[in-house]
């Protein structure tokens, strides 16, 4: 199960399926670089790719979290409201001029935002565990929960950091880059790298294989099942808390509609990475290929003049359910 | 000219070649038994027949006729149906719901719930039980799931009805059901296939034996040829001389377990009895008599009141982690359902209840995982082509014994095994029975559950019986005979049960 991809390579499994759903969404990231270059000659620049990826580290790394949630049979949908409601009471804090020096007030203020957002997700897990609420359910409450909260929170309107010392200061960490690398770029790489690494390499990601794999199994071998669910819900708090910390610098504000549909791009990356939504198989660094598929298709679409922008929504829309369909056939064989 | 016939048939997963070039033919109106050892290719064989899966190689005949089947529905429209070994049931429908599934009975537009229920009702009588067609699948026991499953294959017009291992959760009582439906569509001129590893029940239905080894086919006999003795010798390759190790006699030991007025509600009431270092102490009952809930109850797999006293200290488990941890384990008797990850391969299983023991300085050890994996291959003789198949692969032995390998890297002082030899060849048998015994002389104490009351018999020091929740009796020594035990078990008169 380790490294799926690299073991699977070396030493073929019984049956290929495993492999080819593996490899898909690699494949089409690959047939969609081509078709980005044909359309467009500004398509292949460094420029406009560094650009891509970053813009889509948001929904990359809130996916990670995603697919902890969805490996264990677990679905949160409270995670672009819980965006939302998390960088607002960070702003707040930043404005409130609790810690006069900005330098330490920015270090307060993302210590918080992390804070806040495992306490989302640890409220988020122990609804659905203790609670015994469907996650479906308990993270549809959530969700309307955190968004409320947000718009009440900004009275309908923004929610903007006053402060223009500590913006200066905190730019960087979504503008800046590091030897030519966007920082936003390097975050989501280092945060995958450490969730595939605590996924396939550890005693919990195997526990959370177990029991999105099968319940009763799980629990006959004594695992608890509601610890393991409980901290996936508290992982994806703290990758939403992650998105915040790169989400805050980049417009300085936010506002009721922050962060709006995301868990659904989060959901389609999850997906079209080759991550079961049943539970059980998790591809984490299919999730982050389907990241970049989406914020793709939408940068393709923008480049050429084919397709309205508009549409780009229904264009997503139409790449969950292909990518449902090739994994349903690649399972089949 | 047979009813059905297949010549050089051959079927390779991968590079392992599971069957070779086997021949064989089924007669309208007969019976003809599959045996062989677990994984020597019966189940492979029996859903290439019925369309399940193609053959690598080789010709199937109808009537005469070359056919190919592109899948199980295309195999039933020619009247070939299967029963699984596998429970395949949606377990959050009913009865009724699952027997007709597929094909439910309409009055006008509307789904005809009633008929659908008598239907069902007569099917499951008909297999000598009465099982309320409006219970909810996954409220059944193994035995009874089996039992609808059976009831819904027989609903479909058939000419070749294949059973793989119909009866290997199903008590005597159940079983003579069967069989005497069996009888009933053999009069009819319907051709069987009867997959067993219960050599006696083979003798009494089948008309033919074919004998598998290794994939191959290496005798097919009349029945009257055979005695349950020559069956087993073609199966294993050897004599099986002596199912049941020698046991010592038991000499006065300690109390290593304890319980007292247990109650697990709605399954087990007041329970109490002692195990004692090096004991095999056997459960007999039947099906619904609560023994596996007892047992559950008592590692803190349901909630139960009572005391439970470990080492003489009062321990009560509030889940199975606990139980765990204190050195019990409990094997369930449903391996596929609550014992094993079907979609992931042997070492994942293997470690999945041990993983402490494999954690490097951060991360899964995966070279100690692969050499634990090896050393459980040699140990516990699972039969496998391959290291890296998934364990839904493996033949439904050799999965027990992965299980039992899974729950001995825990290294426990107290063993409960429910139904330890469900659905596993005689070859295996022995060789579980001998490990069993010698977990025993380690100085470990052992629980056994067993619907089949030969091997309670066989392995046990004292075997307890239960009936309707309640422990009835204690059978030892002398008294340790069918009779004794159907007695307690039924709360029947001797001369009934005799
Ligand atoms: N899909 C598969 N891929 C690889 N190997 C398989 C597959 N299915 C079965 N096998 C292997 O084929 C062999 C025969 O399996 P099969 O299930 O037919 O045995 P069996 O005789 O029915 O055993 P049992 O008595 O335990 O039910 C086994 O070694 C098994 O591991
Ligand atoms: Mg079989």
């Amino acid at each position: 199960m380790a490294n799926v991809a690299t073991e699977t390579a070396k030493a073929p499994k019984t049956s290929k399926d495993w492999d080819m759903a593996a490899i898909a969404p690699f494949i089409a990231l690959a047939l969609l670089l081509a078709l980005g270059y044909f359309a467009n000659p500004n398509f292949m620049t460094s420029a406009n790719l560094l650009n891509v990826v970053t813009r889509s580290s948001f929904i990359a790394v809130i996916a990670l979290g995603a697919t902890y949630v969805i490996t264990s049979g677990g679905l949160d949908l409270s995670v672009g409201a819980m965006l939302a409601f998390v960088a607002s009471l960070m702003i707040l804090f930043l404005n409130s001029g609790t810690v006069a020096d900005p330098a330490l007030a920015l270090v307060a203020g993302m210590a918080l935002a992390i804070a806040i957002g495992a306490a989302c997700g640890l409220a988020n897990g122990l609804i659905t565990t203790i609670g015994r609420i469907e996650p479906f359910i308990a993270t549809l409450g959530t969700m309307g929960i955190y968004r409320g909260l947000t718009t009440w929170l900004s009275q309908g309107g923004a929610i903007t950091v006053r402060d223009r010392d500590i913006l200066a200061l905190y730019r960087p960490v979504y503008s800046g880059s590091f030897v030519g690398v966007p920082v936003p770029i390097i975050v989501i790489f280092v945060t995958a790298a450490i969730a595939a690494f605590v996924l396939y390499r550890t005693r919990y990601g195997r526990h959370v294989t177990a029991v999105g794999s099968n319940e009763d199994v799980a629990r006959y071998s004594g695992i608890s099942i509601n610890r393991v669910r409980t901290v996936t819900y508290v992982i994806q708090g703290l990758c939403v808390a992650v998105a915040v910390l790169l989400y805050v610098p980049r417009l300085g504000s936010t506002s009721a509609t922050t962060g709006s549909f995301w868990e659904l791009q989060a959901i389609t990356a999850v997906v079209v990475g080759g991550t079961a939504l049943r539970g059980g198989v998790g591809r984490i660094w299919g999730t982050i290929c389907g990241a970049f598929i989406l914020e793709i298709v939408g940068n393709i679409m923008l480049l050429s003049n084919f397709v309205s922008e508009y549409l780009i929504g229904a264009i997503q829309g139409a790449i969950i359910i292909i990518a449902m369909l090739v994994q349903r056939s690649l399972m089949r064989r | 000219m047979p009813l059905f016939e297949a010549t050089g048939l051959s079927k390779t997963f991968g590079i392992v070649e599971v069957l070779k070039d086997i021949n064989i033919n089924v007669r309208a109106g007969e019976v003809h038994a599959i045996i062989g050892e677990n994984g020597a290719g019966k189940s492979t064989l029996m859903k290439i027949i019925a369309g399940n899966q193609p053959p690598t190689r080789g010709e199937m005949r109808i009537d005469g006729e070359t056919v190919t089947f592109s899948g199980p529905v295309d195999a039933e429209h020619r009247g070939i149906v299967l029963v699984h070994q596998e429970i395949l049931l949606a377990p959050d429908l009913t009865v009724a719901q699952n027997i007709y599934l597929g094909r439910e009975l309409h009055k006008g537009v509307f789904i005809d719930d009633r008929a659908m229920n008598e239907g069902a009702a007569k099917a499951v009588r008909g297999l000598g039980s009465d099982i309320d067609p409006n219970t909810i699948v996954s409220r059944l026991s193994i035995a009874q799931r089996q039992l609808v499953q059976i009831a819904r294959v027989l609903l479909v017009p058939h000419r070749i009805v294949i059973f793989d291992e119909p009866t290997a959760s199903l008590t005597p009582h159940e079983t003579d059901a069967l069989l005497k439906v069996i009888r009933q569509i053999r009069a009819k001129g319907v051709g069987v296939l009867y997959i067993s590893h219960r050599l006696p029940e083979v003798k009494e239905i089948a008309d033919r034996v074919t004998v598998l080894r290794d994939g191959r086919l290496v005798a097919s006999h009349d029945v009257s040829e055979l005695q349950s003795a020559d069956m087993a010798r073609l199966m294993v390759g050897r004599d099986v001389a002596k199912l049941y190790p020698d046991r010592h006699a038991a000499e006065a030991r300690e109390t290593v377990l304890e319980v007292e007025h247990l109650n697990v509600p709605g399954y087990a009431q007041d329970a109490s009895f002692q195990l004692k270092k090096g004991e095999i102490l056997g459960f007999a009952g039947l099906v619904g008599a609560g023994r596996t809930e007892l047992m559950e109850g008592m590692v803190g797999l349901r909630t139960s009141r009572g005391v439970v006293r470990h080492l003489g200290k009062p321990v009560n488990f509030k889940d199975v982690h606990a139980s765990l941890k204190a050195g019990i384990v409990y094997l369930s008797e449903d391996r596929k359902g609550k014992g094993l990850l079907l979609t992931k391969d042997l070492i994942v299983n293997l470690t999945l209840a041990s993983l402490g023991k494999f954690i490097g300085a951060l991360q899964i050890d995966r070279k100690r995982e692969s050499a634990a994996l090896d050393k459980a291959i040699r140990d516990f003789d699972i039969r496998t082509g391959r290291k890296d198949i998934l364990a839904g692969q493996l033949s439904g032995g050799n999965q027990q014994k992965l299980l039992l390998a899974k729950m001995m890297l825990l290294d426990p002082s107290i063993v409960i095994i429910d139904e330890p030899t469900r659905g596993i060849d005689i070859g295996n048998k022995e060789q579980i029975y001998k490990f069993i015994a010698k977990l025993a002389e380690e100085g470990r104490s052992i629980i056994v559950v067993s619907s089949e009351m030969p091997e309670l018999i066989g392995i046990c020091d004292r075997i307890l019986v239960m009936r309707s929740g309640r422990i009835v009796g204690e059978v030892t020594g002398d008294h340790m005979n069918e009779n004794e035990i159907v007695v307690l078990a039924t709360g029947a008169t001797k001369e009934e049960a005799a």
